[in-house]
């Protein structure tokens, strides 16, 4: 379904907030990321900016009813630019007792809690840890507290299709997204439509959940009417005028790596191990067979990696991807693409670490295994996306700095990133610049180590060109001959020139600008990564506050744009937030900005906007 | 008018890189054969690609004046997958040995194999590590003495030719690096397989495990000791052809009987297609049954790397950018 119209202005309600956040959550087998979906698509349609989060358990299949089979989807809409999920929810949708134990600290005193009374019965309510049912001992009075029979509500509205309980009871998610649609003014064609389309075979399970929609907004309109609840208007938000889908990092990723690809005119040659959070870029490309990208599922870390070397070798742009204990595997083979100076780009969808750690939650802990994590001297560019559209970007300049240097380039995305989704733009393709790199061909003078005397990129001479058959491998080159050479000075003046090649790319980065604030002043607050969001939303409520404050981003991690010690040295103060133990900082330290602070965490959880905004506070005084 | 390309001779497939082995290694004799073979198949050298891992065999590259890649330990097949990925039409060969190949890099050997790229492996065994000095491998046999196994070692080895049967290999042959006329064909029949062929090729190393193929390469030996396998001739061997390999209903395996020359009556005849046979012949082991030597196994299925690439563009990036659901916000549209 393509080119859905936008709706007309919502209608008039009684109350209008610029901003909502909902949290949805409920078991496992409810159908939460569904209809959290739906109402991220719908909203959009309403002409609303938005950022999703699924919060999937990390339980593959937990049993029903348990605080760790619980499913939850939060979404941020509303009539401005909107640039994080929310530090905490306006209302709760909980389908049953453990949804609502494990997701109401999330909700800000006074908001909205919409629970399926029909699922507290004594074995749920045992089974998520209440001995008294809170609907009854007062603990939500704090709260505006919804509770409907959803459960009987949602059979009496599908009776008549007469599919039985267990079938009838899988739609009450959408009764609780008509009721949902009432109280936010959203309208349910879009919904109807892709329920339509995507039940084509079963078209009674279309009609049912059409139905438990439509009872869902009823009952709100009822309510209202009775004068128990209000509707909300979320305003428009100014959005510049084009093409939009929804997109999480993940297919953002996916997309640029193919969108480098197709601009240099190389096969995309992916290869990945299945591995949390990573495996959606896979699974994204895997599907892209049609376009000439190769997928291959490898039998290892070390394989992927060495696969996607062996197709840079032979002309392809090759890209592996994994998430840290993934990345340590490879680490070795980065080192024979750093000494064979092919072009080659590593993906690290970061998580909690060490080891296992927390697969399914958020860390930036890897920038130091990127800059470091290898043998020998090997320096490699790394670079770091810091939006689910940003994605589409950053691997674009990974593709370019691999193949116009002929380096391995590691790309930091992290769970967060990579799972979250907001509206994105499409780009127009045809004025996106090309990445203009040549196979070699000339046999005259041929050496593998030739260099471009200004990227000092070695050539590219690929299987296949004849005359240019020659040997390469990971024992230190003849810097002229490329033949293997132990000679103490070679080695040193290799060693050198790979580390000025990488140096030098910092040259073809754009210099560093502030993304909110003045050039210099009192306070710079220094992100990199899925920190974006958090930090220019609270820079941007100190500011309107009269904080004099900046927000600067960094993409380039290694090396760092030209201006950025200069830059920063005109900040009074500078405070770099980051969730892990100072990693950037050190570098920031290195490199001349002495007057750094750190502000870290490291509990799996992203930053919430407000604790950024009382840092700036701290640092700042009052205004 | 096109002139016809020149046809080369074994000698224009060496480089000028000098040949870095101990004087006396069987490294040498098999790199003589790859070149005459390289001339006998008409190899074009510049979609030829010849790729190792580390170790004394790994070196192999540096002396073909192809494509060559010396990669890392045991990485060698996984490498040259991500070349048949981008290139389905390289000629690709895997130089490895009995560690970096069984041992460092079993997993990605295994996966290969069963995958079934097209490329020939060969698997240089010389049942020691020599790079490195010595250390027993896993193909060493049980009370192996090395610097790492004083008192003699004590686990059991790995068979090359029954792991790449176990693995899936479509194509599994064995040849000695001295018999050189074996060894030339064997590695044109590899080259003759479309899929993943897999050649062991008892290598001699003659500074750490000198002679210890001698049970059945030695010259007194070999008649008696090594059976040459011949796709639909009989399994007949020994000095005077009098002894032949027959099914064993006992064992459900092989054994051997006496024939008379010329009147193979009780004989098996060698079937390269049947994998039973294959697996009982890559289980003989001198003095009681001669080694297996030529082609044991030749049996054609899909090839991966094909497979992967086999899709015709049907889009562009654009369509699938544009595919599922998308909305339009017009120019002037406001914040209400
Ligand atoms: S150590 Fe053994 S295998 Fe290695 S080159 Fe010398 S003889 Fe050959």
């Amino acid at each position: 379904m393509n080119n859905i119209q936008l709706q007309d202005a919502p209608r008039a309600a009684q109350d209008t907030r610029e901003t909502v956040v909902v949290r949805i959550a409920g078991d496992s087998g409810d159908g939460i990321q569904v209809v959290g979906g739906q109402l991220g698509l719908t909203s959009a349609l309403s002409g609303n900016d938005l950022e999703t989060f699924p919060d999937y358990p990390s339980e593959v299949r937990a049993p029903v009813g348990t605080t760790y089979g619980v499913s939850a989807y939060q979404i941020h809409f509303g009539g401005r630019h909107i640039k994080t999920i929310g530090d905490e929810a306006d209302m709760l949708v909980a389908l049953n007792p453990a949804a609502l134990i494990t997701n109401l600290a999330i909700v800000r005193k006074g908001g909205r809690v919409l629970v399926d009374s029909g699922t507290f019965t004594a074995r749920n309510l045992d089974k998520a840890g209440y001995a008294v049912s809170p609907l009854e001992d007062g603990s939500l009075d704090d709260y505006q507290v919804m509770a409907a029979d959803i459960s009987r509500l949602t059979l009496e509205a599908t009776a008549e299709l007469e599919l039985g309980k267990k079938a009838a009871l899988r739609c009450k998610n959408f009764w609780a997204l008509g009721l949902v649609y009432w109280m936010f003014g959203r309208d349910r064609q879009p919904t109807r439509d892709w329920l339509q389309q995507k039940f084509t075979k079963a078209p009674d399970i279309a009609k049912a959940n059409t139905a438990a929609l439509d009872a869902g907004h009823v009952y709100g309109e009822a309510i209202e009417a009775a004068g128990e609840a209000t509707s909300i208007a979320v305003p428009r938000a100014p959005m510049a005028a084009g093409l939009y889908r929804s997109v999480t990092g993940a297919e953002a990723l996916a997309w640029g790596l193919a969108a480098a690809a197709e601009l240099s005119d190389r096969k995309l040659v992916f290869a990945s191990y299945p591995i949390t959070p990573a495996s959606p870029v896979l699974h994204t490309l895997a599907r892209l067979k049609d376009i000439g990208v190769v997928t291959f599922q490898a039998e290892d870390e070390i394989a992927a990696v060495c696969a996607a070397i062996g197709a840079a070798y032979t002309g392809g742009l090759g890209v592996t991807s994994s998430s840290g204990p993934g990345i340590s595997l490879k680490q070795e083979a980065i080192g024979l693409a750093v000494s064979t100076e092919l072009p080659l780009i590593i993906v690290n969808t970061q998580r909690a670490g060490p080891s296992t750690g927390m697969p399914t939650k958020t860390e930036q802990s890897d920038l130091n295994q990127a800059l470091f994590g290898r043998h020998g001297e090997s320096p490699v560019p790394v670079l770091a996306a810091r939006s689910p559209a940003d994605c589409f970007e950053v691997a674009i300049e990974a593709g370019r700095i691999a193949l116009t240097y002929m380096t391995p380039v590691i790309l930091l995305s992290d769970g967060f990133v990579a799972n979250a989704s907001a509206p994105w733009q499409l780009p127009n393709m045809d004025e996106v610049e090309r990445i203009k790199v040549k196979n070699h061909a000339d046999p005259e003078g041929f050496s593998p180590f030739l260099r471009d005397p200004d990227t000092l990129a070695r050539v590219w001479p690929v299987p296949g060109t004849p005359g240019l058959e020659h040997r390469i491998g990971g024992i230190e080159k003849d810097f002229a001959s490329g033949h293997i050479s132990y000679s103490p000075e070679n080695h040193q003046k290799m060693t050198d020139i790979r580390a000025e090649k990488i140096a030098g790319i910092a040259k073809s980065i754009p210099a560093l600008e502030p993304d909110q604030g003045e050039t210099g002043g009192d306070l710079a607050i220094v992100g990199w990564g899925s920190t974006y969001g958090p930090i220019s939303r609270a820079v941007t409520t100190m500011r309107a506050k009269g904080y004099k404050v900046s927000h600067i981003h960094l993409r380039h991690l290694n090396p760092f744009a030209a201006n950025q010690t200069e830059l920063l040295a005109g900040y009074a103060k500078v405070l770099v937030p980051e969730l892990n133990t100072g990693q950037l900082l050190r570098q920031l330290k290195a490199e001349g900005v002495g007057h750094a602070e750190g502000l870290n965490k490291v509990s799996g959880q992203p930053f919430l906007v407000r604790e950024l905004e009382q840092a700036i506070a701290n640092i700042m005084g009052a205004v | 008018m096109n002139e016809f390309p020149k046809a080369l001779k074994p000698a224009d497939y060496a480089t000028d890189q000098e040949v870095r082995w101990c004087p006396g290694c069987g490294d040498y004799a098999v790199l003589k054969a790859m070149k005459t073979v390289l001339a006998d198949i008409g190899a074009k050298r510049e979609n030829t690609v010849f790729v190792s891992g580390i170790g004394c065999s790994s070196r192999f590259p540096y002396y073909i004046d192809t494509y060559g890649f010396h990669t890392i330990h045991g990485r060698a097949p996984a490498i040259a997958t991500g070349i048949m990925l981008a290139n389905p039409d390289l000629d690709v060969w895997i130089i490895t040995g009995d560690g970096d190949g069984l041992s460092i890099g079993g997993n990605h050997l295994m996966h290969l194999l069963r995958r079934n790229l097209n490329c020939q492996v060969l698997l240089f065994n010389n049942e020691t590590y020599g790079l490195t000095k010595g250390q027993y491998s896993p193909t060493s046999r049980v009370k192996t003495r090395s610097p790492s196994t004083p008192a003699g070692s004590i686990d059991h080895p790995v068979d090359p030719a029954q792991f790449a049967l176990g693995s899936g290999a479509r194509f599994v042959a064995r040849a000695v690096d001295t018999q050189i006329k074996q060894l030339v064909d064997v590695l044109k029949a590899a080259h003759a397989h479309r899929g993943a062929a897999f050649v062991e090729i008892f290598q001699n190393c003659i500074v750490f495990n000198e002679d210890v193929f001698d049970d059945f390469t030695a010259r007194d030996k070999a008649a008696g000791n090594q059976v040459a396998l011949q796709h639909g001739a009989p399994l007949v061997f020994g000095e005077d052809q009098t002894r032949a390999l027959a099914f064993d209903p006992q064992t459900l395996g092989l054994s051997a009987i006496d024939v008379v020359p010329g009147d193979h009556k009780g004989a098996l005849v060698h079937d390269a297609g049947n994998r039973n046979l294959a697996f009982a012949l890559s289980q003989m082991t001198p003095p009681e049954l001669p080694m297996a030597m030529g082609v044991l196994y030749d049996n054609p299925t899909e090839v991966y790397d094909v497979g992967a690439n086999d899709a015709s563009r049907k889009r562009a990036l654009v369509d699938v950018m544009r595919s599922g659901f998308t909305w339009t916000v017009e120019p002037g549209a406001k914040a209400s």
